[in-house]
């Protein structure tokens, strides 16, 4: 972070905190730890995130969930779309922290913040349509009306990109949430910035608090209590090495939570559906269709 | 309520299934015999009679399982969709024309009345094998992409309550979809399988491609840790579940898990009456409720409680229980002495916990494995008994005022598998059936079953789904 402005003036610093039930608290550990760009040079002290923080942010994800899975899809929609628009706001901090973050180009950087903004414009066109292309009617071999519908799976813990700190990261937590899930997301290790500003943007974008929570720390310190954790429906491995992510397979086996596993993935590419469904139930219902005779209804 | 006319016995003829003496396993396209001496064997759960004796498939006998679908995975999927879907339709009708064969087969080696396996499993099984083969040609259009792939071998592991049932849910989307696969029957119920693959015989189905590993759970788990299966597929209990997603983590293999389940059966103040008995009955009674989507937990409006209760009491007293066999037996034979202890534990818990049991007046047989249909009132949220999944016909009443509280209860339990909702109003209906936390809601009606009909949990019942377009996902790499 420089110094000193264009014009000489002594810039203000950001204290950068975690985005936990729609507030900034700092880690209730006190803890910090050092970020440094890719050269080295210190760009801030980010909270190390304890256990307890990770408890606290499932806590509220899973009071967040009612209301936000319930929110009409076109809600959803409204809100991503809002985040779109705030984050264009911001574009140049979001392409400086990037930047720092990632050891890019300011051109290379925009191009990243740009496509992360038309992520978020991607998905909250699909919080309307998703329904209707992974569910419908099924015609039974009966008297019956039968529907399937998705529906989100809970609270998903989100173990975001190492690498690619901000694209990467809306990547992984825009599809959580389109679907109505609520999540808590891990940010990248060494570059978690750009995901403790977007904190910032969600928190000014008409998204409920509780609906996504992040936290920078050590990941290994706090994915597995996430993993573990007997309140959090589904986990998605994105970011944790191959030891890590069978080490969190198995703790998520106790409540068998659903497990996305990391996979190489091109994020500057469009996305598929996958991420959505990966975090997504099937309800079908059904129902006597009866019959309308001389008798009446039946069952 | 005494009958007015006794029924005479009414038996199906059992001359109908040759049973063999003893059976190997099946594998490459033929029976072999095991690389290992143990031997098992399987009775009737209605008279303990000894049907066969099998063989208990080691760890070698597993491998040489997975290495014969592996060679014979290449030839099967390169196939046009078009060639698998006529080898699947054909086992359709071959399980068609076999059907009464079948149906004594299973009742007799299961314990399940001959009505169900005649008008429920039998059908279902050559209904879900005719559904898939219509997909193996149609995959582009199912959408998962423009060209989805099989994923490769498929290790399959299936439980006993709805033995040839669960076999057609495993392999027609795994077939139609271009997998080969090796499945392992259960323990106690191994024979529908093995008949199975005599029909894969008849239907000229590649060597390879349909391989059954017959034994206990030491053969499950030796399929299940395969390296080279691509696919686990397991329906079964959430302890063994939860054993498998361990066993996987870390691999590559593509998982999915249909488990156990306490479902809710919710019945409202104006629900008709006589309809909501016959579903509660349907619900946990259709096979001596050894089904992981019973609605296990009835929960009733606290102001319908007597009329409703009193009703349901009426209805079990006709209740018929004895030989499977008979076309006029409703409930069957418990599956083996072991299920018939669990069961028997937790009832005696439930009643040791306070609350109220009743059974109607019924004669058990002398032999066999035998539970008489049982109601616990005075139920809570605390007791075991609303807890726990019992997996035998013994139901536990528990009561609500407002739809909020029937839902908070209905959803009060790790489980997400199914539900049920008696009303005759058509918001109430749609409101309930939003706020449950189940992958299958019937309302006013339960345990409906169709090929087309996307079938699994929530939460700690599993994932995925069998059945339907969404059936073939588990199959796909996708």
């Amino acid at each position: 972070m420089s110094e000193k402005s264009e014009n000489n003036r002594l810039t203000v610093f950001k204290t950068y905190k975690l985005y936990v039930g729609g507030k900034f608290p700092r880690s209730e550990s006190g803890r910090v730890y050092e970020v440094t760009d890719s050269k080295g040079n210190w760009l801030a002290n980010a909270p190390q995130a304890s256990r307890k923080d990770a408890r606290d942010a499932v806590v509220a994800a899973r009071k967040a969930f009612g209301a936000w899975s319930g929110a009409t899809a076109y809600n959803r929609g409204q809100i991503l779309y809002r985040i779109a628009e705030m984050l264009e706001g911001r574009r140049d901090q979001f392409v400086r922290e990037v930047a720092d973050a990632e050891g890019l180009s300011k051109s290379k950087a925009g191009a990243v913040v740009d496509a992360t903004i038309d992520r978020w414009v991607w998905y909250a066109g699909w919080t309307d349509k998703i329904a209707q292309v992974v569910g419908g009617g099924n015609p039974v071999a009966g008297p019956y009306f039968n529907l399937s519908t998705p529906e989100p799976t809970g609270v998903v813990a989100v173990v975001a990109p190492q690498d690619s700190s901000f694209l990467g990261l809306v990547s992984v937590v825009a599809p959580v949430i389109a679907t109505g899930n609520t999540a808590v997301v891990i940010a990248s290790e060494k570059a978690p910035l750009p995901a403790l500003s977007l904190g910032e943007v969600l928190a000014t974008s008409d998204l409920p608090g509780g609906v996504v929570n992040v936290l920078s720390g050590r990941t290994a310190e706090i994915a597995p209590p996430l993993a573990a954790h007997q309140d959090v429906n589904a986990i998605d491995l994105a970011g944790a090495d191959d030891v890590l992510a069978k080490e969190l397979e198995i703790a998520a086996a106790d409540n068998l939570k659903r497990v996305l596993r990391p996979q190489p993935v091109d994020y500057t590419e469009t996305p598929g559906i996958d991420r959505m469904t990966a975090f997504l139930e099937t309800k079908t219902v059904w129902h006597p269709t009866g019959a309308l005779g001389a008798s009446g209804s039946s069952y | 309520m005494a009958p007015v006319f006794e029924y005479a016995p009414a038996p199906e003829s059992r001359a109908i299934v040759d049973i063999a003496p003893s059976y190997g396993l099946f594998i490459d396209g033929e029976f072999v015999e095991s690389s290992g001496e143990d031997r098992n064997k399987t009775i009737s759960p209605a008279t303990e009679e000894v049907l066969a004796e099998y063989t208990q498939a080691t760890e070698e006998d597993v491998d040489r399982a997975v290495k014969a679908a592996r060679k014979a995975f290449g030839k099967w999927s390169a196939l046009p969709g078009s060639e698998r879907a006529k080898y699947l339709f054909r086992i359709a009708r071959i399980i068609q024309e076999r059907s009464r064969e079948l149906a004594v087969l299973e009742t007799l080696d299961n314990g399940k009345p001959i009505k169900e396996t005649r008008d429920v499993d039998l059908p279902l099984v050559a209904a879900h094998f005719f559904y898939y083969a219509g997909w193996a040609d149609k995959l582009e259009h199912a959408g998962f992409g423009p060209s989805p792939r099989p994923l490769g071998v498929a290790g399959q592991v299936i439980p006993w309550n709805f033995p040839l049932l669960m076999l057609a849910w495993k392999i027609a989307p795994a077939l139609a979809t271009g997998n080969t696969v090796v499945l392992k029957p259960a323990e106690t119920t191994p024979l529908s399988a093995l008949f199975f693959a005599d029909i894969c015989r008849q239907a000229g189905l590649p060597k390879g491609v349909v391989n059954i590993v017959t034994g206990d759970g030491r053969t499950g788990a030796a399929l299940v840790a395969h390296p080279d299966v691509n696919k686990v597929a397991f329906t079964g209990s959430t302890a063994v579940g939860k054993e498998i997603a361990r066993t996987i983590a870390g691999t590559r293999k593509k998982l999915t898990l249909e488990l156990g389940g306490k479902g809710a059966n919710i019945v409202f103040d104006d629900a008709p009456i006589d309809q909501a008995v016959e579903g509660i009955v349907n619900g946990i009674f259709f096979n001596q409720g050894q089904v992981c989507c019973a609605g296990s937990r009835l929960l009733v409006q606290e102001s319908i409680q007597d009329e409703l209760l009193e009703s349901l009491k009426r209805r079990l007293s006709t209740l018929r229980l004895g030989d499977p066999l008979d076309k006029n037996t409703d409930i069957g034979a418990i599956n083996s002495a072991e299920q018939l202890a669990r069961i028997t534990a937790l009832a005696d818990q439930g009643e040791a916990e306070g609350a109220e049991r009743w059974s109607p007046a019924c004669e058990l047989p002398s032999s066999g494995y035998w539970f008489a249909p049982t109601l616990f009132t005075n139920v809570t949220q605390a007791h075991t008994v609303a807890r726990d999944e019992i997996f035998g016909p013994v139901l536990s009443v528990l009561t609500f005022r407002t739809p909020d509280e029937a839902v908070a209860k209905a959803n009060n339990t790790p489980y997400g598998l199914s539900a049920g909702v008696w009303t005759e109003k058509g918001s109430r209906i749609l409101a309930v059936a939003n706020k449950l936390r189940a992958g299958v809601v019937w309302s006013n009606t339960f345990n409906k079953f169709d090929p087309t009909s996307p079938f699994g949990g929530y939460k700690e019942s599993g994932f995925g789904r069998e059945g339907g377009r969404h059936g073939l996902e588990a199959y796909l790499d996708v």
